[in-house]
């Protein structure tokens, strides 16, 4: 297989192919999860806004509780990749014209010195995340494969769009296939096996984090208690 | 109806003569539900809850870490229940099943060291809520012979007499006809139609009688309709702090058969925090269907009533006070506000402990800690983030309002040598009323 059949295959078959399984395999875990219903509350509510709690949930979880582990430092390294990784994936130009091939959806890019010192704070705070995975007793009891490999594919594209960063393109637009398709390819692989993993694993919390926050929420909201 | 709940019960706590790590899974895994799947795929094993335990706070001991509590019931589900699950274990992927090992090394993670106090599920940045959780964890412990001896006592203490610590009527009749005769009040038993239900906790009748004559003194101010029942007295409820469903459901049912044998609209859940969450939060889940009465925790009840100028008090308490919230009324019965109202309405110079409120550190005796002998020194160190809140405070008393947290705040408090009284708000209430009593 040539470098241009391998881009080819990443940009067709494979990222269809990995698409299917993030969508369909992120249905299945929400629809596996929701079957197994819920018994009514039969206990008086003090509050019924159950809407709110669990809007102040998910929203409010955003920061730690200020009496409450607020200043952490692991905790603070994790605002860093979260915020990293989204001026990354939806800031920088080709991963704009990639989700508006896909969606359709576009909006105008971040200066390219704001993406590249994103990707620099990513990188620094995603290893800095794995140390303490490592070197912290806590973090270190709780982990297993999913923590180490959940890691592993999230940095993978980092690394790979990386060296696909500076690559050089023929006259003409952007979406045309760079000079060396290697480099491309394997980045497009690498989104590809995040793409695949996401919905099985630990990083399926990009959705339900949303379920867990709002359920505790709206339960917290019920008995009048603090969110 | 209520012979078979108890009859349940009984076969619930004869079934866990001998361990069985296979029953313990299957009974956890059954009950995980929608929203405890949820939460258990949604943790990211980032650790934070670790910063809200005391247990993991004091020791040090990465193990005491809230979720890390969970390991053993969180494989059992993702092994059996999870979304492809079926998929992993065909696999070979799936985690391995829990060992009767494991299981009875976890009972010191799932009993002696949580409180159920829910400090943990606050800080969750996920808002998976661990203190839930554990606490159906014990249901599968407590199914299979895996929960601490001392709970199955209290738990077949409270089946046969009716209490855990085995007080029956004659010894509740004895304190009251002493606080009649204290008080010079009469203090009502079984009367049918009255509008409030008062039950106590064993704690209350045998550490804290006075706050009988208290109630009695303050109702009578108010004007209340109220009684005591003869049988059904016990409002604390080992069966949630143990973890048993059957036992909790049995227990609870003769409090409800009171209420409803009395007529009476309302049952006010004492000064006992876990009885609040049993009687006021568990209760109708427990029996399958809604109460026909209200249940008022007390310091909502004497809220209500000193804002409706129903009670008055004179004179303010000028010590420097501060105010213990105990977590199952506070941070998980959302009952904030009210003593607050009333330690403003009786002291003078009330300050409020650093994170009190929902943030506040447990006792070290909830979930059934303290009945449990060898978390006693566990507990006792546990205690030292209590002491930190205590000590920043500068105060010369501290008020709570339930009494299974005095007790334990006592005994620690003795341990580090500390000298300044614990005080029960109610009872503080009863010392400053107005005089000149209304009449019933």
């Amino acid at each position: 297989m040539t470098p241009m059949e391998l881009l080819e295959f990443a940009r067709g078959p494979a990222l269809w192919a990995s698409l299917a399984v993030l969508i369909l395999g992120s249905v299945w875990r929400v629809a596996a999860i929701w079957r197994l219903g819920a018994a009514p509350d039969l206990s008086e509510p003090r509050s019924t806004r159950l809407i709110a709690g669990a809007m102040r949930s998910i929203f409010g979880r955003m920061l730690p509780r200020k009496e409450i582990g607020r200043g952490r430092l692991g905790a603070l390294n994790g605002y860093l990749y979260h915020a990293g990784l989204a001026v990354i994936v939806f800031g920088y130009l080709p991963h704009l014209h990639f989700i508006e091939r896909l969606t359709g959806l576009a909006w105008p890019p971040l200066p390219g010195p704001v993406v590249y010192f994103a990707v620099g704070i990513t990188f620094v705070a995603l290893f800095l995340a794995l140390l303490e995975r490592l070197m912290d007793p806590v973090r270190r009891l709780l982990s297993g494969f999913d923590d180490y490999f959940s890691w592993f594919v999230v940095i993978l594209p980092c690394a790979t769009g990386m060296i696909a960063i500076n690559m050089s393109y023929p006259p003409g637009a952007a979406p045309a296939p760079p000079l060396d398709p290697l480099p491309l390819a394997i980045h497009l692989l690498s989104v590809e096996l995040l793409f695949v993993w996401l919905p099985f694993g630990k990083l399926a919390h990009t959705f339900l984090v949303f379920a867990s926050r709002g359920l505790t929420g709206a339960a917290l909201e019920r008995k009048g208690a603090a969110v | 109806m209520e012979r078979s709940a108890f009859e349940s019960a009984r076969a619930v706590l004869d079934s866990v003569k001998a361990p069985d790590a296979c029953k313990a899974a299957q009974t956890f895994v059954a009950r995980t539900g929608r929203d405890a799947a949820f939460q258990l795929e949604a943790c990211v094993h980032c650790g934070q809850c670790a910063e809200a335990c005391h247990f993991y706070l004091v020791t040090g001991d990465p193990r005491f870490t809230p979720v890390y509590k969970l390991w053993p019931m969180r494989n059992a589900y993702r092994r059996e229940r999870a979304p492809f699950a079926s998929l992993k274990r065909l696999l070979g992927l799936a985690p391995p099943a829990p060992t009767a090992q494991e299981l009875a090394e976890w009972s010191e993670l799932l009993y002696d060291s949580c409180n159920l106090c829910g400090r943990c599920t606050l800080a969750c940045p996920m808002g998976i809520d661990i203190a839930g959780l554990v606490r159906q964890a014990r249901e599968g412990m407590s199914a299979a012979g895996f929960a601490p001896a001392d709970l199955y006592d209290a738990a077949e203490r409270a089946l046969e007499a009716g209490s855990p610590m085995g007080v029956r009527w004659p010894a509740l009749k004895r304190q009251i006809e002493l606080q009649e005769r204290e008080t010079g009040l009469e203090i009502p038993v079984d009367a049918e139609g009255a509008d409030y239900l008062l039950v106590l906790s064993s704690m209350e009748i045998i550490g804290y009688p006075e706050i009988l004559g208290a109630l009695a003194r303050i109702f009578r101010q108010a004007g209340l309709s109220w009684t005591l029942p003869s049988a059904g007295f016990e409002a604390t409820n080992v069966g949630v702090q143990i973890g048993s469903r059957e036992v909790a459901a049995a227990l609870l049912s003769r409090i409800v058969d009171a209420a409803e044998r009395l007529k009476v609209k309302y049952v006010v859940s004492p000064e006992c925090g876990h009885a609040y969450s049993a009687l006021r939060w568990e209760g109708p889940n427990l029996l399958g269907r809604p109460y026909s009465f209200k249940v008022v925790q007390i310091t909502e009840l004497l809220d209500q009533l000193v804002r409706e100028g129903r009670l008055r008090t004179r004179g303010k308490d000028a010590r420097r006070l501060t105010f213990h919230d105990p977590c199952q009324i506070v941070r998980r019965g959302g009952v904030t506000r009210a003593p607050r109202q009333l330690m403003d309405s009786v002291s003078g110079n009330f300050v409020e402990m650093p994170a009190s409120g929902a943030a506040t550190f447990c006792c070290g005796g909830g979930g059934g800690v303290s009945a449990i002998h060898r978390a006693e020194k566990l507990r006792f160190a546990a205690f030292e983030r209590k002491k930190r809140q205590v000590d920043a405070t500068g105060a010369e008393a501290l008020v709570t309002c339930c009494s299974n947290c005095r007790n334990v705040l006592e005994e620690a408090m003795e341990q580090y040598g500390m000298t300044l009284p614990v005080l029960g708000l109610t009872e503080l209430i009863a010392q400053y009323l107005e005089p000149g009593e209304r009449q019933p």
